[in-house]
C-alpha cells in the first residue's frame, strides 16, 4: 500500500521522508514541483500524479504537502483519508501542524508513523491507543527533558486498547472530575445571487464532544427532535442499530476530545438566513476606478447576536488598492494578494454596518468583466440555525455522577454573496 | 554542536533554491570530515553505559534519518543496542532497523536471535512486535526463519499476534515470491479466523499474494459479511473491495434485463433479425430471484454509508454501483454527497466517481444537483470536476438552472474553468437539442469577450456545434470570418481556417479573401493553423479554382519549403490530389469526395463516458489506466455457480484445520519425530521448571533415575504433548481455562516425559550432533546466525512457541566479559549464562562461552585447563577448539557446579600459544533454576520456611518498573526463576542447582510505588544476596 511518505513544504523543502519498505528516492517528489510550478495555487496541484514507476498521492494540509508514494493499485481514498489522519495526529500531539512544529519533534513524528503503518498499511491510528504508546509533549516534560538530558516519549508499559474490541477507548481512565461536555455546532453553507435571493442554502453540523470520565462508562444521548437529521456519519463507537430503531446515541467514548457524528440537516427545511447583504461593486468604464459599497445587517437571528462577521472579498487582479470608509470595524486591502478583509465584529440592529469606497485600477488595463464574490464568516453563540436540540444525556456502567453539559454553535460555511 | 549545529548543515543545503534532484543526499556536499567526527561522537554514545546518551544518540540519529541523510555507516553501533532494555531506546533501533538492514545484511544478522527470543516471550504484544520487526527486515537469507515465524504466530493465541501474521504475509511474499504456495495455506488458515482484528489484515494480505484464489473465500464469506460492520475501519474498505470481485463471479447480474433492453435499443439499426432473438431471450429468462448471499452482502454493507471515514463509505457507494440492483443505487447518493464536504482532496475523487456513475445512473444525483454549485473559492480541478457533474445530470427540465448557473460561471476570474465551464455549455447543446440555439447564441456573444482564451474556446466549442446544422448559420459563420484577424491563439485560428473552407460554399465571397490574407501571414503562422491554410487552399481550389488556383499555387510553394516534414508532406499530398498532371493522377477526379465529403458532426462526449469497467473509487479508474496490481471486476457469470461452497459445516472446518496444520509440522514420520523431540527438548529448557517440580512433589526421583525407560515410550508420550501444545498454544491469558479444563493432570506426566527424552537423548551424543545436523540443513544458509547463540538461533528458529508461559527465562541475557580483546591480545572471550539445564550435569549451571578471534592469524587449541576450584565445585570443560580463524567467533558450552555460592571458579584458557587466568563469578541469580509451581503449593512451601528462612524488604519501585509486566521482567531477569501462574501476588519460585533448595520470591506492590518484596530460602546466605539483587533491579 503506503510505500513512503515525505512532508514538503510550499517552497519545496523535503523536510521529512519515511520509508516502509525499500527506499524510494526523495527525487520522486519532482512531479509533484512540476505540478505545483503549474498550478496556480497549492491547493490547485492535483491529489493523485501517475509517475512512470509511482503513484503521488497528496494532501495539502497547513502550508505542507502530505505525499505519498504508492506502487500498486490502493483505493485514492483510503490513501487520502489516511495521510488526513496523519495531519490530525500531529495537530492533536503538538498543537499545531507546521513545518516547525514537526521537525522540532521529528522522534515523535517518526514513533508515530511507525507505530501507524505496518508494512504500508495502517496499523494504530485511534488517538486513544497512539497515545498510550507515545506521550504527546508537554512543557513540563519538555522542562524536565532539558533538565535530566532527555527522558522517554515512550510509555513504559504497553497498550492493551488495541486488543480490547474497544479499540477507541484505552483502560484504566481515571478523573477526579468526571465531566462530558458536547458541543453542537452548526455551518451554513450559502449561495446568494447579486439580487439576495438564495441559490443554493444547506445547514450540516457536528457534534464534537469532550468527554473524560472515568472507567467504562456507556452513554445514550437522545434529540428533541431528531428527525431533523436527514444524513448522518457517526465515530465508529457509536451504535447503528439502535440509531436505525431509536434514533438515540449510544456509544461507549473514546477518552478525550473526539467527534461523535457529523449530520446533514433535512433538505425540506428552508433554512434561515442570519444576515442580509446588500452590495454594489462597480468598475468603471473610463479613468481606471471602481466603487464599492457593502451593507450588511441581521435578518433571521431568533433573538441573538450576531458576532465575529467578516466579509472577504478576492478582488480582480487589476484592482491596485482600495481607499474605504466604514462606520464599524476595520477594513484592510492586501495590495498583494488582492484580498480585502472587512472585520465587522458583532451586528446590531440600530447601526446597520456600511463599507464604501472607492477602488483604484491599473491605468490601461482594460475594465475587469468579473465582479469579485463576496465571503462571509460569522459566528451566533447559543443557537443551533437549524434547532436541533439535546434532550438529555444518560450514563450506565459506572456509579459516579458526571458534570455534563451541551454547547450550541452556528457558524458560517461556505457562505457566499454573489455579485 | 548537538543536534543544533548538525540541523544548520542539513537545513542550509535544503535552503538552496528547492533543486530536489540534489537534494538525495546532504551529506555528500557538507565537509565530509565534520560528519566523520559527529558520527564518531554518536558511536560514542551508543557505546556507553548509560541509557539517557544511547536515548540521546538514537534521537539525532533518526531526526537524519528523516531529513534523508545517510546514516548507514552508524550500523554496527546501533544494531548493538537492538536488545536494549529502554523500551524507547529499542524501539528507535527498530526502526533504524529496519531501513537500513537490506543495506546491511550481514550484519543485520547479528539482531535476529534477539527477535526470535521476543517471539516467544509469554507477552502477546512482544512477540507481535518481534514479528512485525523480524518481517520487515529486508534480508533474503533470513526467510526460512521468517516463513516459521509467521506460521506460528498464525496459530498464536492471541488475535494480535495473529493479525501481525497476517501483515507479516505480504511482506514476506514480496521479499520472495516463490514463497507463494506455503503463505497461501497460511492465508487460508488466518481466514478462517473468526476475529474481527484478524479479518482486514488476511483479506489485505489475500490481495496482495493470491487474489485470484477466490475459492478461498467461499467458506468464509457470510462470516466476513457479518464480521464487517466490526472490523477497523481500514480493514473493512479492503474487504469491501475484495467482496466486491467475489460476489461478480458468483452471483448473477441484477440487472440483467435492463442490459439487454438497452443493448436492443442501441443496436437497432443492425437489423430485425437478431433484435427478435433478444426480445425471446428476454422472455425466456426466469424471473430473477436475489441469491440471499448476495442479498446478504448487500444488506450489510449498507449501514457502514454512515461511517465517518470517506474510504469505507466510497468503497460501499461502489460495492452499491457494481452489484445492486438499479432501484438500490440511490442508496449511497446521499452518502457521498456528504464526502463533498469533506477536504478538497475527498471531493476530487469522489467527484470523479460520481461523473462515472452519473452518466449510468443520472437519476441518483438528481435530487443533490444544487450540492455540485460551484463556489468560486473551489480549487480548479474541483470546479472542472463538478461541471463535469453538472453537464452529466442536465436534462430537459434542468437545463435552464444549469445554464443559469453557467452564465455565472463564466464571469469568473479562473480562466481555465471558464475555458471548461465554455466546453460544458457545448455539451449540453449536443445532449439536449432545444437548447441548442440558445446555446449557440450565447456562445457566439462570448465572441466579444474581452479575454482571448474565453474567445478562442468558444469557437472551438462553435465549430463543433455548427457541424451539426451548417446551413442555419452562415451569419455565424460570416462573424468568425471576421474574427480571424484578431484572435491569435493558435487552436481558435485552425478552428475558424477549417469552418470557412469546410462550409465555403455558404460564404463564396469571404472565403477566397480569408485565404489571401493567411497566404500573405503563412510563414508566421503556428503548425495547426498552416495545415488548416492548406485545406482551406486545397478546398476553395476545388470549388472555386478561378479564384484561387493561383493562391493555391503560392501556399503549396510556400508549405514545400517549411521547416516542418509534416507542411511539407501534407503541400506534396495535396498537390498531387488537386491539380491535375499528365501521369498518373489517378485520384485526383476523387479529389472532391475527398475533401468535401460530408462529415459527421463530433460527438461531445464526457471523458467519464465507459469508465466503469474500472471498478469505481479504485486509483485505476481515477487515471483511467490500469495501475500495477489491479484486479480486473469480472463480467457477471451467464448461469450461478454452486451456491453450496459457501455453507458452512462447524465439523468439517475443524477437519480441514487439522489437516491444513499437518504439513507444516510433518512432511514425513522421521522428520516429525527430529522436529517433535527438538520440541520437547525446549521445553525442559525454558521451562525446566514445571518438569522438575513434578518430579521433587510427585516422584521425588532424580531425573537421572528416569533416563532408564524405555526407548520408545519416551518417543510416543513427547509426540503426543507436543501435538496438544500445538493445538492449544498457551498464553499467560490462558492459563486461567487451562487450569479449569483439568488438563493439568495429564500434562504434567508429559512433561516428565520430555525431560526424559531428553536426558535419553543427551546420553547419546551422536543423536544429538545428527539432530543438529539435520537443523542445519532445515535452515539453510543460517550458519551466520549459528556463530552468534549457537544452539539457541536453532531452536527458537524452529520451534514453535509453545512452552512460552512459563520461560520468563528468556527474558535477558547479559554477557560478561572473561577476557577482553587486548589482555586476550586479539582474542576476546565473552560469557553468560545460559539458563538451560546442562545437557551431563543436572547441577551444573550452563554457560555459554563466545570466543571472538580478532589477531590476524588463526588461534588453535582453545581450551580450559588446571582450574583452581573451592572444594566441592566442580568443572565441565568445553571440548578443545582447534581453530579459530582470524575474525571469526565461535560459542560454546560448559557446565559449572559452584556448589550454590557465589565464589569465583578459576581456570586457565590456553590457547596454542598463550595462557590466560581467568574467573567465572556467577551472580546469586543463576545459581538457580525455576520451578513449577502452582499457587497453593507455592503458599504450603512458603508456610515452612518462615522465621530465619525468610527475609523481608519494602522498597520503592523504580520509574519504568510500574506495571505488573515490567516487574516479572524484572525479576526474571535478576535471577532464574520462574512465575507462578495465576498467583494473586507476583510469585515466583526456583530451586538452587547443587542442594535444590527451594527459593521463593514474593513481590506484593501496594499503593504509592511501594512493594514488598519477600525471599524464603533455607539457605540464608543466598537468600540475603537474592534480596539484594531483586531490590536493585526493581528499585532502578
Amino acid at each position: 500500500m503506503i510505500h513512503s511518505l515525505f512532508l514538503v513544504s510550499t517552497a519545496g523543502h523535503i523536510f521529512l521522508e519515511k520509508h516502509w519498505k525499500s527506499v524510494i528516492s526523495r527525487s520522486v517528489c519532482d512531479y509533484l514541483f512540476e505540478a505545483q510550478g503549474k498550478a496556480s495555487a497549492p491547493e490547485n496541484v492535483p491529489p493523485v500524479i501517475a509517475t512512470p514507476h509511482h503513484y503521488l498521492i497528496s494532501v495539502y494540509r497547513d502550508r505542507i504537502f502530505f505525499v505519498a508514494v504508492i506502487q500498486t493499485e490502493v483505493p485514492p481514498l483510503f490513501v487520502i483519508e489516511f495521510l488526513h489522519r496523519v495531519a490530525e495526529t500531529f495537530q492533536d500531539y503538538f498543537g499545531e501542524c507546521s513545518e516547525a512544529s514537526i521537525k522540532d519533534n521529528v522522534v515523535i513524528v517518526y514513533e508515530l508513523l511507525e507505530e501507524m503503518l505496518d508494512n504500508g498499511f495502517p496499523l494504530a491510528t485511534e488517538a486513544n491507543i497512539l497515545k498510550e504508546m507515545i506521550k504527546p509533549p508537554t512543557i513540563l516534560r519538555s522542562v524536565v527533558n532539558t533538565i535530566t538530558g532527555g527522558s522517554s516519549n515512550v510509555g513504559g508499559t504497553l497498550p492493551t486498547g488495541q486488543l480490547s474490541n474497544i479499540p477507541w477507548r484505552r483502560t484504566g481512565v481515571k478523573y477526579t472530575n468526571n465531566e462530558a461536555y458536547f458541543d453542537v455546532v452548526e455551518e451554513i453553507d450559502a449561495i446568494l445571487d447579486k439580487s439576495g435571493t438564495v441559490v443554493f442554502a444547506e445547514i450540516q453540523g457536528v457534534i464534537d464532544a469532550c468527554v473524560k470520565l472515568s472507567g467504562m462508562p456507556d452513554l445514550t444521548l437522545s434529540f428533541v427532535n431528531p428527525r431533523l437529521l436527514d444524513d448522518v456519519s457517526f465515530h465508529p463507537c457509536v451504535r447503528f442499530k439502535r440509531w436505525e430503531a431509536e434514533r438515540v446515541l449510544s456509544f461507549i467514548p473514546p477518552d478525550g476530545n473526539f467527534r461523535l457524528m457529523s449530520y446533514h440537516v433535512n433538505a425540506q427545511n428552508l433554512v434561515a438566513i442570519p444576515v442580509y447583504v446588500k452590495q454594489n461593486v462597480s468598475f468603471f468604464e473610463t479613468g481606471s476606478s471602481g466603487r464599492l459599497d457593502i451593507t450588511v445587517g441581521p435578518k433571521q437571528t431568533m433573538g441573538k447576536t450576531i458576532e465575529d462577521v467578516v466579509i472577504t472579498v478576492h478582488m480582480p487582479k487589476v484592482v491596485l488598492n482600495a481607499n474605504l470608509t466604514t462606520n464599524q470595524g476595520t477594513s484592510t486591502y492586501d495590495p498583494v494578494t488582492k484580498v480585502l478583509v472587512w472585520d465587522i465584529g458583532k451586528l446590531n440592529q440600530q447601526k446597520v454596518p456600511n463599507l464604501k469606497g472607492s477602488l483604484s485600477l491599473q491605468s490601461g488595463a482594460p475594465r475587469p468583466d468579473e465582479n469579485p464574490t463576496l465571503n462571509i464568516d460569522l459566528r451566533i453563540q447559543q443557537l443551533a440555525i437549524s434547532g436541533l436540540k439535546v434532550n438529555r444525556l444518560n450514563m450506565f456502567g459506572e456509579k459516579y455522577k458526571p458534570f455534563k453539559g451541551v454547547k450550541y454553535v452556528t457558524k458560517a460555511g461556505k457562505f457566499q454573496v454573489r455579485t | 554542536e548537538g543536534s543544533d549545529g548538525k540541523y544548520h548543515v542539513g537545513s542550509s543545503s535544503m535552503k538552496a533554491p528547492a533543486k530536489p534532484i540534489a537534494g538525495n543526499n546532504y551529506g555528500h556536499h557538507c565537509k565530509p570530515e565534520c560528519f566523520r567526527s559527529r558520527h564518531d561522537d554518536l558511536k560514542e554514545m551508543l557505546d556507553s553505559n548509560k541509557d539517557s546518551l544511547k536515548l540521546e544518540a538514537m534521537k539525532r540519529i533518526v531526526a537524519m534519518m528523516a531529513r534523508g541523510k545517510n546514516a548507514s555507516d552508524l550500523f554496527p553501533a546501533v544494531v548493538k543496542n537492538v536488545a536494549c532494555k529502554n523500551i524507547e531506546v529499542k524501539k528507535l533501533v527498530y526502526v533504524y532497523l529496519v531501513r537500513y538492514a537490506e543495506e546491511q545484511q550481514d550484519l543485520a544478522l547479528l539482531s535476529i536471535s534477539t527477535f526470535q527470543r521476543g517471539l516467544k516471550d509469554p507477552n502477546q504484544l512482544i512477540r507481535a512486535s518481534a514479528l512485525r520487526v523480524l518481517s520487515s527486515i529486508r534480508v533474503t537469507i533470513i526467510i526460512p526463519i521468517m516463513m516459521l515465524a509467521i506460521k506460528d504466530a498464525a496459530s498464536d493465541m492471541s488475535p494480535y499476534v495473529r493479525k501481525t501474521a497476517a501483515h507479516a504475509i505480504p511482506k514476506l511474499y514480496s521479499l520472495d515470491p516463490e514463497q507463494k504456495e506455503p503463505l497461501i495455506e497460511v492465508i487460508e488458515k488466518l481466514l478462517a479466523d473468526k476475529t474481527t482484528l484478524v479479518a482486514g489484515s488476511v483479506v489485505m494480505a489475500f490481495e496482495g499474494v493470491c487474489p485470484e484464489r477466490i475459492d478461498l473465500i467461499h467458506k468464509n464469506y457470510r462470516k466476513l459479511c457479518n464480521l464487517l460492520i466490526d472490523v477497523e475501519e481500514w480493514g473493512q474498505v479492503v474487504i469491501i473491495n475484495m467482496l466486491t470481485r467475489y460476489a461478480r463471479t458468483q452471483f448473477l447480474n441484477p440487472n440483467a434485463n435492463e442490459v439487454l433492453l438497452e443493448e436492443g435499443e442501441e443496436k437497432e439499426f443492425y437489423g430485425s433479425d437478431e433484435e427478435e432473438g433478444k426480445e425471446e431471450k428476454v422472455e425466456k429468462k426466469k424471473p430473477y430471484v436475489m441469491d440471499p448471499d448476495h442479498r446478504l452482502l448487500l444488506r450489510n454493507t449498507k449501514p457502514l454509508l454512515q461511517s465517518r471515514n470517506a474510504a469505507v463509505v466510497m468503497a460501499v457507494a461502489q460495492l452499491y454501483f457494481h452489484l445492486a440492483p438499479k432501484a438500490e443505487v440511490g442508496v449511497t447518493a446521499k452518502a457521498l454527497v456528504r464526502l463533498l464536504r469533506s477536504h478538497s482532496e475527498v471531493q476530487f475523487v469522489v467527484l470523479q466517481n460520481v461523473a462515472t456513475m452519473s452518466i449510468k445512473r443520472k437519476g441518483m444525483f438528481e435530487t443533490y444537483l444544487k450540492s455540485f454549485y460551484i463556489r468560486s473559492t473551489d480549487p480548479t480541478q474541483i470546479k472542472v470536476l463538478k461541471l463535469e457533474v453538472l453537464t452529466n445530470l442536465a436534462t430537459e427540465t434542468s437545463i435552464s438552472i444549469i445554464l443559469r448557473e453557467f452564465q455565472t460561471y463564466i464571469k469568473s476570474m479562473d480562466k481555465d474553468f471558464v475555458a471548461a465551464t465554455i466546453q460544458a455549455i457545448g455539451r449540453c447543446a449536443t445532449n439536449i437539442g432545444e437548447v441548442r440555439d440558445t446555446c449557440l447564441n450565447g456562445l457566439v456573444q462570448l465572441l466579444s469577450n474581452r479575454d482571448e482564451l474565453v474567445v478562442a474556446e468558444s469557437v472551438v466549442v462553435i465549430k463543433k456545434l455548427l457541424q451539426m446544422q451548417p446551413e442555419q448559420h452562415s451569419d455565424i459563420i460570416k462573424h468568425m470570418a471576421k474574427l480571424i484577424e484578431n484572435i491569435q491563439v493558435p487552436m481558435a485560428r485552425a478552428s475558424i481556417l477549417w469552418l470557412i473552407g469546410e462550409y465555403c460554399e455558404h460564404v463564396p465571397k469571404i472565403a477566397p479573401d480569408v485565404l489571401r490574407k493567411m497566404a500573405k501571414s503563412f510563414t508566421s503562422e503556428e503548425d495547426i493553423v498552416k495545415l488548416q491554410i492548406l485545406n482551406l487552399a486545397a478546398k476553395l481550389y476545388l470549388t472555386n479554382s478561378k479564384q484561387t488556383k493561383l493562391l493555391t499555387q503560392y501556399v503549396l510553394n510556400l508549405a514545400k519549403y517549411d521547416q516542418n516534414y509534416d507542411i511539407r508532406d501534407r503541400a506534396r499530398f495535396i498537390r498531387q490530389l488537386i491539380v491535375p498532371t499528365d501521369k498518373g493522377g489517378a485520384l485526383s477526379k476523387y479529389a472532391k469526395k475527398l475533401f468535401l465529403a460530408l462529415k459527421p458532426a463530433p460527438i461531445l462526449e464526457s471523458p467519464f463516458k465507459d469508465r466503469d469497467h474500472f471498478q469505481l473509487g479504485s486509483l485505476s479508474h481515477l487515471l483511467n489506466v490500469k495501475a500495477g496490481g489491479y484486479q480486473e471486476l469480472p463480467d457477471w457469470p451467464e448461469t450461478a455457480p454452486d451456491p453450496s461452497v459457501r455453507n458452512v459445516e462447524v465439523m468439517d472446518k475443524r477437519k480441514e484445520k487439522k489437516k491444513v496444520e499437518k504439513p507444516f509440522y510433518s512432511d514425513s514420520e522421521d522428520e516429525s519425530r527430529l522436529t517433535e523431540s527438538a520440541d520437547s527438548d525446549s521445553n525442559t529448557g525454558s521451562g525446566s521448571e514445571s518438569s522438575s517440580a513434578t518430579e521433587e512433589s510427585d516422584s521425588g526421583s532424580k531425573s537421572e533415575d528416569s533416563g532408564g525407560e524405555s526407548e520408545s515410550e519416551q518417543q510416543e508420550k513427547p509426540n503426543r504433548k507436543a501435538d496438544k501444545s500445538r493445538v492449544k498454544p498457551w498464553d499467560v491469558s490462558n492459563w486461567e481455562d487451562f487450569n479449569n479444563n483439568n488438563e493439568e493432570e495429564k500434562i504434567q506426566p508429559d512433561w516428565i516425559n520430555c525431560k526424559h527424552t531428553y536426558t535419553h537423548l543427551a546420553s547419546k551424543g551422536s543423536k544429538i550432533n545428527s539432530f543438529s545436523c539435520r537443523i542445519n540443513s532445515m535452515a539453510n544458509g543460517l550458519e551466520l546466525l549459528k556463530l552468534f547463540w549457537h544452539s539457541r538461533v536453532l531452536f527458537v528458529c524452529i520451534l514453535p512457541c509453545s512452552a512460552q508461559t512459563i520461560s520468563p527465562t528468556f527474558s535477558s541475557l547479559k554477557t560478561y566479559e572473561l577476557l577482553h580483546r587486548l589482555t586476550g591480545e586479539g582474542l576476546a572471550v565473552g560469557y553468560c549464562f545460559g539458563r538451560q539445564p546442562f545437557v551431563r550435569d543436572p547441577h551444573m549451571v550452563t554457560v555459554q562461552i563466545q570466543f571472538t578471534n580478532h589477531m590476524d592469524t588463526e588461534a588453535r587449541n582453545l581450551r580450559v585447563r588446571e582450574p583452581r576450584l573451592q572444594s566441592g565445585m566442580r568443572i565441565k570443560e568445553f571440548p578443545e577448539i582447534e581453530v579459530l580463524p582470524p575474525g571469526e567467533t565461535v560459542t560454546t558450552v560448559m557446565g559449572i557446579d559452584f556448589c550454590d555460592s557465589t565464589q569465583a571458579a578459576n581456570f586457565q584458557l590456553c590457547t596454542h600459544t598463550r595462557k590466560f587466568c581467568v574467573s567465572i563469578q556467577p551472580p546469586v541469580g543463576e545459581l538457580m533454576a525455576p520451578v513449577f509451581m502452582l499457587e497453593n503449593e507455592f503458599k504450603k512451601e512458603q508456610g515452612q520456611l518462615m522465621g530465619m528462612n525468610e527475609i523481608k524488604e519494602t522498597l520503592v519501585l523504580g520509574e519504568a518498573c510500574q506495571s505488573d509486566y515490567a516487574i516479572v521482567q524484572r525479576v526474571t531477569a535478576a535471577a532464574n526463576v520462574g512465575q507462578v501462574p495465576c498467583g494473586s501476588d507476583q510469585e515466583f519460585a526456583g530451586k538452587t542447582m547443587t542442594s535444590n533448595s527451594l527459593v521463593l520470591v514474593t513481590v506484593i506492590t501496594k499503593r504509592d510505588r511501594t512493594a514488598q518484596l519477600t525471599v524464603n530460602c533455607e539457605k540464608m546466605v543466598i537468600g540475603t544476596m537474592l534480596v539484594k539483587d531483586i531490590l536493585h533491579a526493581l528499585s532502578q
